[in-house]
């Protein structure tokens, strides 16, 4: 036996290990579950999960579909970026449409159902069509207290569901992913990562996120306390007027429930900055969907939502 | 706390990482404390404060119930009772902190030992005007059973016992007395008040006789890199990575994450469980060559010869290697309602190997309260911890627990439902 080295203090930084555990994560995935998937919106999460999952099959291709629930009312800056990572990686892409899943009488469309809760059944339609036996998704438990609870492996029945007070202990880094049939797992790599993680590996890795992210002109009114982007989706109701401001978006998700914030940050370095003195957070400032009630993240989450 | 700058300064530089682990009875006032360094380090953000004080108003409080932030699930805020682990995050300028959030009771031992499973430090609360309590010996037993290295005894409601020195210093010594009898290398004692403040971020004006650190300070300054086993490589395949393309035809590289010891290109290596030798050609980082390689980093490690490896072997040094072993001695902790018992058979998960597992023999209980050991015991009931003999269909190349906590540890997943339903820490195999 060799005397411990001293040289070196043989230190990773956070980051670093952080990013160690989501490879390990990824890797432990492909190498036990017969058909993973990743889910990816092309928003910033899911593009710094597609990342590491890059770096953790490298010089192999990643060796699994990612998976894209298009809502029909998706940002095109976002789309053009997701078909940008896409291509560069060489993976395939699968989309799960709602517009089709409404066509084909998957869900309903009743006109008050947010097309967020309409993801549900079209994502749970489409895993349980492909076979899908493990769904990587980019959730982090910094985002919202129901989701501080939520396993990296976190379990779902035959219909998708999630039982908070039934999940499995999870102890080390030893991840148990014991599946009945037609059930499936949602994996969670960056559970442990917080909204300055992102960021921080965002421009630690130079990686390319979609350019709503960063300050630009936008035609937006306020509803709600949130400024919303005015489109023909999404048009003005009585009392609204919109306006140009210099904003961005801090989540990418439907057009219609997603808000943006005042902004001068051009560079990930200044959204960074202005992350860290943040005084609320991004689902607060941002997300219309997860208002509707103290539990609406947990009641989503229970009946299959990511 | 973080200001813009340093945060952007901290995306380059090396801000590190501590995880610790939360312990204490319902009423020692676990929630608040950690409401406090939550608040007190600005991580609690305007959304969330407003939901949670609207919460508390609605609930007709008189003050804000900084316990709302922390349960999370529906079924917690309507008991008012924390049902089950939760994580939690927050960061000063030179580290972050991730907080395993355990409930204080039901089911305390299960969720301890899931916490308390990947912390570098345990944080036990005592009520001052309680002293030690069975719960706080209890939560001491269990983090020295899972051999978290740094534990914290926070004397907490100072301010309700008049910061009374000669409180503290009782306190202090029945806790030192008790802790001899475990392994607990490091410990700290600091009385503070949760809900004043005292001595949690800030140094308390009432108490002048305690000249120690602040909690927050003694947790950003605590030494953690040393705990790890940089003399034993322990590389535990998980992944064969085989791109079969055109540029990469005869890439053949096996991916894992360093679970002891410092791995270089030009080391010979035995690859177990074959006992074939071979010599390190080199290693990849992603993208990148790197000269070594040591715990937790996730990396890519090349062997000179063409020698088969697959998931759930493990390259070690060739002198100083585990010796492959199907029968276990370990402690396991019983984590489901149906009993564990002799006969038994489970499967097992230990590093990324997986096998079937038969229980030959329930050695003892162990009493967590008072380290009493029943060797009359037939079974282990939900929540219990025994000192069990296991037979294991593949042979695990394990190491004692108490030398490293990667390779030491196994869980054991109940065939039928799928459920994890134990723990356990090798004490030896053979």
């Amino acid at each position: 036996m060799s005397a411990p080295p001293t040289h070196v203090d043989y230190q990773l930084s956070q980051l670093d290990q952080l990013e160690a555990e989501s490879i390990h994560i990824f890797r432990e995935v492909a190498a036990e579950f017969e058909k993973p998937v990743l889910m990816f919106s092309g928003g910033k999460d899911s593009i710094v999960m597609l990342r590491l999952a890059e770096k953790a099959f490298f010089p192999a291709k990643i060796p699994f579909p990612v998976l894209q629930v298009d809502t029909g009312l998706d940002f095109p800056e976002v789309l053009e970026t997701r078909d940008r990572w896409v291509s560069r990686l060489g993976v395939n892409l699968v989309v799960a449409s709602i517009d089709e899943a409404i066509e084909k009488g998957i869900v309903v469309d009743d006109g008050k159902t947010s097309r967020n809760r309409l993801q549900i059944g079209t994502l749970l339609n489409a895993i349980e069509e492909n076979g899908f036996t493990a769904a990587f998704g980019g959730g982090r438990r910094d985002e919202e207290k129901a989701r501080a609870k939520e396993r990296v492996y976190s379990h779902r029945d035959e219909f998708g569901q999630w039982d908070p007070k039934n999940q499995r202990p999870e102890l080390w880094s030893l991840y148990n992913g014991r599946l009945h049939e037609g059930e499936h797992m949602r994996i969670f790599p960056i559970s442990n990562w917080t909204e300055l993680d992102v960021w921080s590996y965002i421009a630690r890795e130079g990686i390319e996120i979609p350019s709503i992210y960063f300050a630009h002109q936008r035609r937006v009114f306020e509803r709600g306390g949130m400024l919303m982007t005015e489109t023909p989706l999404n048009p003005c109701k009585d009392g609204e007027v919109a306006e140009e401001r210099t904003v961005r978006f801090r989540t990418c998700g439907d057009i219609t429930l997603t808000g943006c914030v005042e902004s001068t940050a051009s560079t990930v370095e200044e959204i960074i900055e202005e992350i860290a003195v943040a005084r609320v957070t991004e689902r607060g400032a941002t997300r219309g969907d997860d208002k509707f009630s103290e539990a609406a993240m947990e009641d989503r989450k229970k009946e299959g939502y990511f | 706390m973080t200001t813009g700058e340093q945060a952007v300064e901290n995306v380059t530089q090396n801000m590190d990482l501590l995880r610790f682990a939360t312990a204490g009875s319902v009423d020692d006032g676990k929630s608040t404390l950690i409401g406090r360094l939550l608040l007190d380090s600005k991580s609690i953000f305007e959304d969330q404060l407003e939901a949670v004080e609207s919460s508390s108003q609605a609930k007709g409080y008189d003050y804000t119930d900084l316990a709302l932030l922390t349960d999370g699930l529906r079924s917690e805020r309507e008991q008012g009772i924390t049902i089950d682990v939760a994580y939690r995050y927050f960061a000063t300028p030179n580290r972050k902190f991730i907080i395993a959030d355990t409930p204080g009771h039901i089911q305390y031992t299960r969720n301890m030992v899931t916490g308390a499973s990947t912390a570098d430090l345990g944080l036990v609360l005592v009520d001052a005007r309680q002293g030690l309590t069975e719960q706080s010996r209890r939560h001491a037993v269990l983090l020295s059973l899972l051999r978290v290295p740094h534990l914290v005894l926070a004397i907490n409601k100072m301010d309700l016992v008049d910061y009374s020195q000669e409180i503290y210093e009782k306190i202090h010594a029945e806790f030192k007395q008790f802790a001899t009898k475990l392994n607990i290398p490091d410990l700290e004692v600091i009385p503070i008040s949760a809900l004043k403040g005292d001595n949690v971020v800030e140094r308390s004006e009432h108490m002048p006789w305690y000249s120690g650190s602040t909690l927050l300070h003694h947790l950003e300054h605590v030494h953690v890199a040393s705990d790890r086993d940089l003399v034993d490589v322990r590389f535990p395949v998980q992944y064969v990575v085989r791109p079969k393309s055109d540029d990469y035809h005869d890439y053949r590289g096996y991916a894992g994450q360093v679970a002891g010891g410092v791995l270089k290109p030009g080391d010979e290596v035995v690859v177990l469980p074959s006992g074939m030798t071979s010599k390190i050609s080199k290693i990849d980082r992603f993208d990148e060559e790197i000269d070594e390689a040591f715990p937790p980093m996730s990396v890519t490690v090349h062997l000179e010869d063409d020698v088969d490896v697959s998931r759930g072997d493990m390259i070690a040094r060739i002198k100083n290697a585990p010796k492959p072993a199907q029968d276990i001695d370990a402690m396991v902790c019983w984590m489901t309602n149906t009993p564990l018992r002799p006969r038994q058979k489970l499967a097992i998960k230990h590093t990324t190997r997986t096998g079937r597992t038969m229980v030959k023999d329930i050695q003892y209980r162990l009493d967590v309260n008072t380290l009493h050991r029943d060797q009359d015991a037939t079974e282990l009931e939900l929540n219990e911890i025994g000192r069990v003999q296991l037979r294991t269909t593949v042979p695990l190349l394990c190491d004692p627990y108490s030398k490293n906590r990667t390779t030491g540890s196994f869980i054991l997943i109940d065939e039928a439902t799928g459920v994890t339903v134990g723990a356990g820490m090798i004490n030896t195999g053979s």
